[in-house]
């Protein structure tokens, strides 16, 4: 049987419906490397679960678990919880990262409950001090930074997708099949599901390098289009202000914000967006923010880096095209 | 059917909020507090599923502190029958580890067939506490539900997580958690205020639900540090003369981020 290294750091890793590791793997396995050992916990069907482990290896898993409990398609959350049971009592991790996704909160919340191993959630990095692993927060926006640690015993981080850009060297991995015991507690059953059809080749919101986001200045749908012009010539993710999303011009999850996704891109373009307090708090630590809009005093001024005053539909044609040239 | 709606007071966002740099604790004084907009969203779903449902009962169950009452009685004058506030100068601070153990007691005590929640708070973003509940309550979990349907017996919903959208349903008592797509909270009328002030409040402290927030054989989490990130500052600012984009451009290429 194997012996898990001491500074070992289970990582819950999400997989696509087909059975690749999904887009937040190498983030926790860089941000697991950095701080111990990186044991991969793989909950899937039977199908491509060996392709799937050696993925996880290029991504710095050095040990990889592969587990198929039970009812794992048809049950919500406990078959994936029972599967972190078994593994975090087969390893002894220093710490569990998972990533902060509707998914990998589910999981979190119900193992953290159940273990009452301590729960820390939506970090943007780890670190480690001599008592051991420390979860960094970033709250209100970013406007403060917040370290927290367990009391005693490991810690259950959920970690937010997109924050750690540090990547694990590849490796090719020890994987061993983990046994799942089912805890019979009562869950709730999928009755069916549709995988999300990517329809445009943009980069996810989530986690993009590059975003560009309209609100209310674009006026309507149509004009809208800008946004995805200027996206498409950048190679840049499309995000809106709540103004955008209420008008119907796009949908919810283009949303950025308080109450919607934060993103910390190296470059956030804001089009016709004024900069409100909650807008501001889900783009604010982007490394670089360019701002166009027409009114001088709009708050967005206060945090851009390149600030254009003027009339975004005169500015944001010549800068696609200016753009365009450059590349030809 | 008893209804159990999960909500709590939240820093205003619309106003600046601010974080204790000793303690790592909100600073309630500084910002207006308000119904968190989610609860109050849950809270709308139970009225709503109230009038087809056999004997509803609709209890508002918060764990947050005692000058809280005032606001928490907004949810009772929009219609909740009856108010829980766990208030307690001990929980303060609580991890979300024992704010749940806190909240499953309160919920077990006052008796449930659904319990309703939020996604995601305004404030602390956690997002895990209704599967908490539910491991801890031993029910079936369903989370960021974009509709919901109930009877009497099971709760049917649609699920929206990063990866796709799933039809998913439970045997009551579940615990379910709702996502913005579900219409805002009723505004209380004279007639809601007015009955509000009829209807019941327990207040209850941990000790009344048997739970020790300072037991020492429980991990906690707890804060190391906190520091105010250095506010941003403006960078240039041009006023469009007719070449802004190729200006703007040209600062995308010079920074690499074009």
């Amino acid at each position: 049987m194997t012996t898990f290294p001491e500074d070992s750091i289970l990582v819950l890793l999400e997989t696509t419906p087909s059975g690749t590791p999904a887009r937040s793997a190498a983030g926790l396995l860089g941000a697991a490397a950095e701080v111990g050992t990186p044991v991969a916990l793989i909950v899937a069907g039977p199908d491509g679960a060996a392709d799937t482990a050696a993925a996880a290896g290029d991504l710095g898993a050095a040990y990889v678990l592969t587990a198929q409990p039970e009812s794992v398609s048809s049950l919500l959350a406990v078959p994936t919880v029972d599967a972190l049971a078994a593994a975090a009592g087969l390893v002894r991790p220093d710490a569990i990262l998972i990533s902060n996704s509707v998914d990998g909160r589910d999981a979190a919340g119900r193992f953290a409950a159940r273990t009452r191993f301590a729960l820390a959630v939506d970090a943007v990095g780890v670190g480690r001090d001599p008592e051991g692993i420390v979860a960094h927060h970033s709250v209100y926006g970013g406007a403060y930074s917040v370290d927290c640690a367990p009391t005693f015993g490991a810690p259950v981080i959920t970690l937010r997708e997109g924050a750690v850009d540090s990547r694990a060297e590849a490796r090719t991995p020890q994987i061993e099949s983990l046994d799942v015991p089912s805890s019979g507690i009562a869950a709730a059953s999928i009755e069916s599901f549709e995988a999300r059809t990517v329809t445009s080749t943009r980069p996810e919101l989530r986690g993009a390098v590059k975003v560009v986001a309209g609100g209310r200045g674009l006026t309507s749908q149509e004009q809208f289009a800008l946004v995805d012009q200027l996206a498409d010539v950048l190679g840049a993710a499309v995000g809106a202000s709540r103004a955008a999303v209420d008008a119907g011009w796009v949908p919810n999850n283009y949303q950025i914000g308080q109450t919607g996704i934060s993103v910390s891109p190296q470059l956030y373009v804001a089009i016709g967006v004024s900069g409100a307090i909650q807008h501001r708090a889900g783009m604010q630590t982007a490394k670089t923010i360019v701002a166009i809009n027409k009114d001088p005093d709009a708050p967005i001024f206060e945090i851009a880096d390149f600030g254009v005053v003027g009339d975004l539909f005169q500015v944001v044609p010549q800068l696609i095209n200016s753009l365009s040239a450059r590349k030809e | 059917m008893k209804i159990v709606v999960l909500m709590k007071e939240v820093p205003d966002t619309y106003g600046e909020r601010k974080l204790n740099l000793e303690t790592g604790l909100a600073e309630r004084s500084d910002s207006e507090a308000v119904l968190d907009e989610i609860g109050e969203r849950a809270l709308e779903l139970a009225l709503s599923l109230a009038g087809s449902l056999d004997s509803p009962e609709i209890t508002v169950v918060s764990m947050t502190p005692e000058s809280a009452t005032t606001t928490l009685r907004k949810a009772l004058a929009m219609g909740a029958d009856k108010l829980v506030h766990i208030a307690d100068e001990k929980l303060v601070g609580a991890d979300l580890g024992l704010t749940a153990e806190v909240l499953a007691a309160a919920i077990r005590r006052t008796g449930f067939d659904l319990v309703i929640a939020g996604n995601l708070s305004t404030d602390g973003q956690g997002g895990v506490i209704p599967a908490m509940l539910a491991e801890l309550l031993g029910v079936p979990h369903a989370s960021s539900l974009t509709s919901v349907e109930v009877s009497a017996e099971r709760v049917h919903g649609t699920r929206e997580t990063d990866g796709g959208i799933m039809e998913v349903a439970a045997a009551l008592p579940a615990v379910i958690s709702i996502t913005e797509r579900f219409p805002a909270g009723r505004f209380p009328n004279f007639k809601g205020i007015m009955a509000a002030k009829k209807k019941p409040v327990e207040k209850l402290t941990a000790a009344d639900l048997e739970v020790d927030p300072e037991a020492l054989d429980v991990p906690r989490s707890i804060m190391l540090a906190v520091s105010e990130r250095p506010a941003r500052s403006a960078g240039m600012k041009i006023v469009d003369e007719g070449d802004a984009g190729e200006k703007l451009a040209e600062f995308l290429i010079q920074n690499r981020l074009a």
